[in-house]
C-alpha cells in the first residue's frame, strides 16, 4: 500500500466522520458545509482530467459549471410555476427530478465543452488559458444579460429538486447523495487515468510528436478528456446550484474558474484526491478564517504560494511524498 | 510487391533545403538500409515519410495510399511503425503502460514484446525515465512494435549503446526479419552487422539517393566514398 493511498484513505475517512458527529451532535451546518466540500471536489475532480491528466490549463472551466447550474435552474423554476420550457415544436415541461436534471446538464456541460474544447484545442499554452477564460466570460455576460433567467440577480428555486426514495431536504440525505456521486466520479476517474486512453493522454502531455507517431491524434485525446472533464465540472455545477437553491451568473465567472483551478493545485495536480484535500482545506480555510477578517483570501493566497513554490505534488504530494505516478 | 514507394521527395526546415531528391523502396518482407554521412538527410528523410516535416516535391506511397496530405498520426495508423532517433520513450510512464499506450491490435502485444526483450519483463512496473539506454531502445521498439505495424522504421537504433546491447539489438532486428517477415527501414552507421540483415540499401548525399541496389553489390569504394567507413 502507498503512502498516496494512506493518505486518500484517511481523507475518506475524515468525509465519511465529520457529517457522522455533526449529525450526532446536531449541527446541520457542518453537514452544508461537508456537502460543499463534496460538491466543489466534484468540480475539481472534473478540471482535473483536463489539467492533472491532460496538462490543459483551463480558465474556463466556470462555464461547465455554469451550464449544470442553469440546467437545473432553468428545469426546476418551469417545473415550480408550471410553465414550459419550450412549446414548439414539441411541448417539453421542466422537471424537479434530480437524476433527469443530472442527465441534461451533464449533457449540455458536455455540449458546451465540445464546442469550446474543439476550438480551443486548436492553440496550446497561454493562447489555450485566454480562449477558455474567454468562452467562460462570454457566457458570463450572457446570463447577466438573460432577463428570463433572471439576469444579474440570478434564479431563485423555492424547493430542492427530488430524488427517488430519499427527502433531499434532510441535509445528511443530500449529503449522501452528492457523496455517492464524487466517489463515482473518483472511481471514474482512477480507471480513465489508468487506461490506454488515459496513459495515451498522459503521453500527449508528455510529447505531441511521439503520442503522432505511435499513430494517436493529440488533438482527439484532448478534446474526449476536456469533454468528459467538462461534464463532471457540470455536475457539479447542478448540485451546486441544488445546495444553494439558486443560480446566479457568478457560477460563469473568472473567479469561479480560478477558484477551481485552486481546489485542484492546493490538492495536487494530477494527484487523484487532490480535488477532495484541495476543496477541503479551501471551505474550512473559508469558514475557520472567514469568521475572523473578510480579507481571508489573503492567507489562502499565502497559502498558495507556499505550496506552488515548496511543495509542487500540493498537499497530497506533501503529505504522500513525491512519488506522483504520473506527475 | 512495393510496401513503401518514395520519388523524387524534397523537405525543408523553414527556409532551409534539407532534401532535393530522395527516392527509394521497400518491399514487403525486405529491410532495407538507408546510409550516408551525417547531415545527409536521412532523418530528415525518415521525418518526411512520416509526415513530421512537410513534403515540398515527390511522392510518397505507403500500401497504396499517398501519403503526402496525411497527418503524422493517420500516417502511422495504416502501418508505419518509427522508432526515433535518441529513443524517447514517454518518461514518466512504466515499461507496461508505455506499450499499452501505443497498442493497436494484431501480432504484437506484451509477452510477445517481452519475448523478443526478455529483459523488459521484470521491469514491467519500472518508469522509462529510469532504464538504461539499452533497455530504453528495447521499450522503443516494443512501442512500435505494439502498434503493429506493416513496416519498422528504425533511426540509429544501436547508436550509443553498448556492444552486448548492440548485439542483442541486431539478434532481435535479424529474428524480426526471420521470424515475422516484417519489412523494416534501418538508418544505422554499422556497416558490418547492417550487411548480416538488409537485403538492399540506399546511399544518399547531400539530401538526394545518389544509389540504390542489393546490399551485396555494395563495393568497398562506394562506402569509402559515401559513408566514410
Amino acid at each position: 500500500m502507498t503512502r498516496e493511498t494512506v493518505v486518500n484513505a484517511a481523507l475518506t475517512l475524515g468525509l465519511l466522520i465529520v457529517p457522522m458527529w455533526a449529525l450526532m451532535a446536531d449541527e446541520p451546518f457542518i453537514i452544508t458545509l461537508a456537502t460543499r466540500v463534496a460538491i466543489l471536489a466534484l468540480a475539481g475532480v472534473g478540471l482535473n482530467i483536463a489539467l492533472g491528466l491532460g496538462g490543459l490549463v483551463s480558465l474556463g472551466h466556470a462555464a461547465f459549471f455554469g451550464l449544470g447550474g442553469y440546467a437545473m435552474g432553468i428545469l426546476a423554476s418551469h417545473a415550480q410555476s408550471y410553465t414550459p420550457l419550450i412549446t414548439w415544436p414539441v411541448g417539453i415541461e421542466g422537471t424537479t427530478s434530480m437524476p433527469l436534471i443530472w442527465l441534461v446538464a451533464v449533457l449540455a456541460a458536455g455540449l458546451g465543452a465540445l464546442v469550446i474544447g474543439a476550438l480551443s484545442l486548436r492553440t496550446s499554452g497561454v493562447y489555450f488559458i485566454m480562449i477558455t477564460l474567454a468562452f467562460g466570460q462570454m457566457l458570463y455576460y450572457f446570463a447577466i444579460s438573460w432577463p428570463a433567467y433572471g439576469g444579474e440577480d440570478g434564479l431563485s428555486i423555492y424547493l430542492r429538486n427530488g430524488f427517488p426514495g430519499l427527502n433531499t431536504l434532510v441535509p445528511i440525505q443530500f449529503l449522501a447523495l452528492c457523496y455517492g456521486l464524487l466517489a463515482i466520479a473518483l472511481i471514474l476517474s482512477a480507471r480513465l487515468a489508468a487506461s490506454p486512453f488515459g496513459l495515451a493522454l498522459n503521453a500527449a502531455r508528455q510529447s505531441a510528436a511521439r503520442v503522432q507517431a505511435v499513430g494517436l491524434s493529440p488533438y482527439r485525446l484532448r478534446l474526449v478528456a476536456f469533454v468528459i472533464s467538462g461534464m463532471i465540472t457540470g455536475l457539479a455545477g447542478a448540485l451546486f446550484a441544488d445546495l444553494n437553491r439558486f443560480v446566479s451568473p457568478t457560477m460563469f465567472s473568472w473567479q469561479t474558474s480560478g477558484e477551481i483551478m485552486v481546489f485542484v493545485i492546493l490538492g495536487g495536480v494530477g494527484r487523484l484526491f487532490g480535488p477532495v484535500a484541495g476543496a477541503a482545506v479551501f471551505i474550512i480555510l473559508e469558514h475557520v478564517l472567514g469568521g475572523i477578517s473578510d480579507y481571508w483570501h489573503i492567507y489562502l493566497g499565502a497559502l498558495l504560494l507556499l505550496i506552488v513554490l515548496f511543495a509542487r505534488g500540493g498537499l497530497i504530494g506533501l503529505l504522500a511524498g513525491k512519488a506522483a505516478h504520473h506527475g | 510487391m512495393s510496401l513503401l514507394s518514395v520519388a523524387g521527395l524534397s523537405a525543408f526546415y523553414g527556409a532551409s533545403q534539407a532534401l532535393f531528391d530522395v527516392t527509394l523502396s521497400v518491399n514487403e518482407g525486405q529491410v532495407v538500409a538507408l546510409l550516408g554521412r551525417n547531415g545527409m538527410g536521412k532523418t530528415s528523410t525518415i521525418k518526411t515519410i512520416c509526415r513530421m516535416l512537410p513534403v515540398a516535391g515527390g511522392t510518397v506511397e505507403f500500401a497504396g495510399q499517398d501519403l503526402t496530405r496525411l497527418p503524422p498520426h493517420q500516417a502511422a495508423q495504416l502501418g508505419l511503425g518509427l522508432v526515433p532517433e535518441g529513443r524517447r520513450c514517454f518518461a514518466n510512464l512504466t515499461v507496461w503502460e508505455n506499450l499499452v499506450a501505443a497498442a493497436r491490435p494484431g501480432h504484437w502485444d506484451f509477452d510477445r514484446v517481452t519475448g523478443l526483450f526478455p529483459q523488459l519483463a521484470p521491469r514491467r512496473d519500472q518508469r522509462a525515465v529510469s532504464l538504461s539506454g539499452g533497455e530504453q531502445q528495447m521499450l522503443a521498439i516494443g512501442r512500435a512494435l505494439m502498434t503493429n505495424p506493416k513496416l519498422l522504421i528504425l533511426d540509429e537504433a544501436t547508436e550509443g549503446l553498448a556492444p552486448l546491447i548492440r548485439q542483442e539489438i541486431w539478434d532481435a532486428i535479424a529474428r524480426l526479419k526471420t521470424e515475422t517477415g516484417m519489412a523494416i527501414l534501418l538508418v544505422d552507421k554499422s556497416l558490418k552487422e547492417l550487411r548480416q540483415v538488409a537485403d538492399s540499401a540506399v546511399i544518399l548525399q547531400r539530401g538526394a539517393t545518389v544509389w540504390q541496389g542489393v546490399m551485396d553489390d555494395l563495393t568497398p569504394d562506394m562506402t569509402d566514398r559515401y559513408i566514410g567507413v
